[in-house]
């Protein structure tokens, strides 16, 4: 096998957790949260701060616990918002959270860029598999209980929601730190194959962005949806970056561009529009 | 606390309040009334800058005259985006939240087109000219001049540009559409084009806060972004829709944004966000929303 390939894999593996964990909580109940990478950013620097204290699997669960916890409270300082609001104010906080590590890495820590303690990639590819088979195992679960339709209910129609009393407040902020906590794992793992991370590196906002894209790509009522988009895109991108590197962003604008007028229901709601099945509505619909 | 520290933070607080304002008004028409929060909003900014920056090397045109050349060019671009893919995508929506959803996230891939586009095509080297640079002296203070220029014409732009949307029948449309597109068709406002036209007007406001920009720092194709953001706050700060709304609350952020840049440089777009979070939670119809 060539060493490129656990590379490769792993990167799409990365992309699948953070597609999925984002649609276990933006899926269902249409928030479109797009602070992926403020979460990812912080299991980063977890790592980094952490990984030459601790051994390595303690420091994954120790990245994911803080990411929940950051989750939990931007889920209780966001209760108040909705739709456009919730958007604008986690696309704000990325760049909250990323230059206020900037100043505390400057004035504080005198260190800008972190280097990581070096993981041979054949571990970070078992442990990238490890998280995301948990994710989805999660994901899947979630769906599949009584968890799942809360979640959807809080898509449809909030307040009837609350009405029948569902306690709204506690499982929109838990499920959005859940998803905090994996994308938080990934990042754990991740920052030591990239070996050195910067606020600009780990807070990245395209970050923001992608796993939105993958996920409505691949169809977001369904399990498969978030996996297979991901998937597509990461290899498409691998494709394009390896074939075409100075254009490879600006073909990845494009396809952006043409996904979304395009594809609105994603890959998977092709397969349904053919097959007449819209039980569950999509997000965004 | 010299006489001159203060004149130097009132001024630049003015300048970069005035050009907030601009870019933030531009982006409030194009979120408030056409409904496309234009994430690559910033990136017209960068255009309008690259524009003067070549007009002003190649054809040695002045850059206050070259704000008349680049203000119809993007308007023309931003009308034509708007033309090819935001209609398109209003009109294949289910409804207007879908709407909104979908031209955020297609703007943002149009983030990376212009902005890969200008890497490509001008390099990603950071570039500047040096115009009116030499000093002046006003009230026994020294200062530069092309900073003054700027400022005044920061301020006419805004002055003109408010004039014309609180007075004049256009600036009337554009209001009523923004209040209420079913009673502004009622009243025989063509609300599509009025929207095409906001978006376009949008454009050519960031291109001209651009031009006025590059009078006075380096321009690189990745400068867009932090634009973006700023406008971004403006916009929930002075309530989305109301347009004189971003305009005063461009001016308020500019000038506390360089008073904290005076005070500890790295904080300030900190601040700017904690701003943000605050108005956000707290009165998200804006300061001065409707």
């Amino acid at each position: 096998m060539p060493p490129y390939t656990p590379l490769a894999v792993t990167s799409i593996l990365m992309y699948v957790v953070l597609t999925v964990s984002w649609a276990m909580f933006c899926g269902p109940t249409r928030y479109m949260s797009l602070a992926t990478a403020t979460f990812f950013g912080v299991g980063m620097y977890t790592s980094a701060v952490l990984g030459e204290r601790l051994p390595f699997p303690l420091v994954v669960v120790c990245g994911s616990l803080v990411s929940f916890s950051i989750g939990l409270l931007t889920g209780f300082i966001c209760l108040r918002l909705r739709g456009f609001y919730f958007a604008i104010f986690t696309f704000g906080l990325n760049e909250l959270v990323r230059n206020s590590v900037l100043w505390w890495e400057a004035r504080v820590a005198h260190t800008v860029g972190r280097w990581l303690v070096l993981i041979d990639s054949m571990t970070i590819y078992y442990y990238m598999l490890a998280i995301v088979s948990l994710t989805v195992f999660v994901a899947f679960l979630i769906r599949r209980s009584r968890y799942g339709l809360i979640l959807y209910s809080i898509g449809e129609a909030e307040e009837a929601a609350a009405h029948i009393g569902i306690n709204v407040t506690r499982y929109r902020i838990f499920f959005f730190a859940l998803s905090c906590l994996f994308m938080g794992m990934a990042g754990a793992v991740m920052a030591t194959k990239w070996a050195y991370i910067d606020p600009r590196i780990a807070f990245n906002p395209v970050l923001n962005f992608t796993p939105v894209l993958m996920a409505l790509f691949g169809g977001v009522g369904n399990i498969f949806g978030p996996i297979l988009g991901a998937g597509v895109l990461t290899l498409a991108s691998e494709v394009l970056l390896s074939r075409f590197p100075y254009y490879y962003m600006l073909l990845y604008g494009m396809l952006f561009i043409v996904i979304i007028s395009f594809l609105p229901d994603g890959l998977v709601g092709l397969t349904r529009r053919w097959r007449k099945d819209r039980l569950i509505p999509q997000a965004g619909s | 606390m010299s006489i001159k520290l203060v004149f130097d933070v009132a001024i630049t607080g003015l300048i970069m309040g005035g050009i907030y304002a601009l870019i933030a008004m531009g982006l409030n028409l194009q979120y408030g009334v056409a409904r496309v929060l234009n994430v690559s909003h910033g990136e017209f900014v960068m255009v309008g800058a690259f524009i003067t920056y070549f007009a002003h090397q190649i054809f040695g045109i002045n850059p206050l005259l070259s704000l008349i050349i680049c203000g119809p060019i993007l308007f023309i671009i931003g009308l034509f985006t708007y033309r090819t893919l935001f209609q398109y995508l209003r009109r294949s929506s289910e409804s207007l939240d879908v709407f909104e959803g979908r031209s955020m996230l297609a703007s943002f891939g149009l983030l990376y087109v212009i902005q890969n586009i200008a890497l490509l095509w001008w390099g990603p080297n950071v570039k500047a000219y040096a115009y009116l640079s030499y000093p002046i002296r006003f009230l026994g203070l020294t200062f530069e001049a092309n900073r003054l220029v700027a400022l005044l014409f920061t301020l006419v732009m805004i002055l003109v540009f408010y004039l014309f949307v609180v007075y004049s029948k256009v600036g009337k449309a554009i209001r009523a559409a923004a209040q209420n597109e079913k009673s502004a068709q009622l009243l025989g406002i063509n609300v599509p084009a009025v929207l095409g036209f906001c978006f376009g007007l949008g454009t050519l406001l960031a291109g001209v806060a651009g031009s006025i920009v590059s009078m006075m720092q380096e321009i690189t194709p990745l400068m867009g972004f932090p634009y973006l953001i700023i406008a971004m706050i403006v916009l929930v700060l002075g309530g989305a829709g109301n347009i004189l709304g971003s305009l005063f609350g461009g001016l308020i952020l500019g000038g506390v944004t360089t008073v904290v840049m005076y005070v500890e440089p790295g904080l300030s777009l900190v601040v700017s966000y904690v701003i943000f979070a605050l108005i956000l939670l707290f009165r998200p119809e804006g300061v001065l929303g409707r």
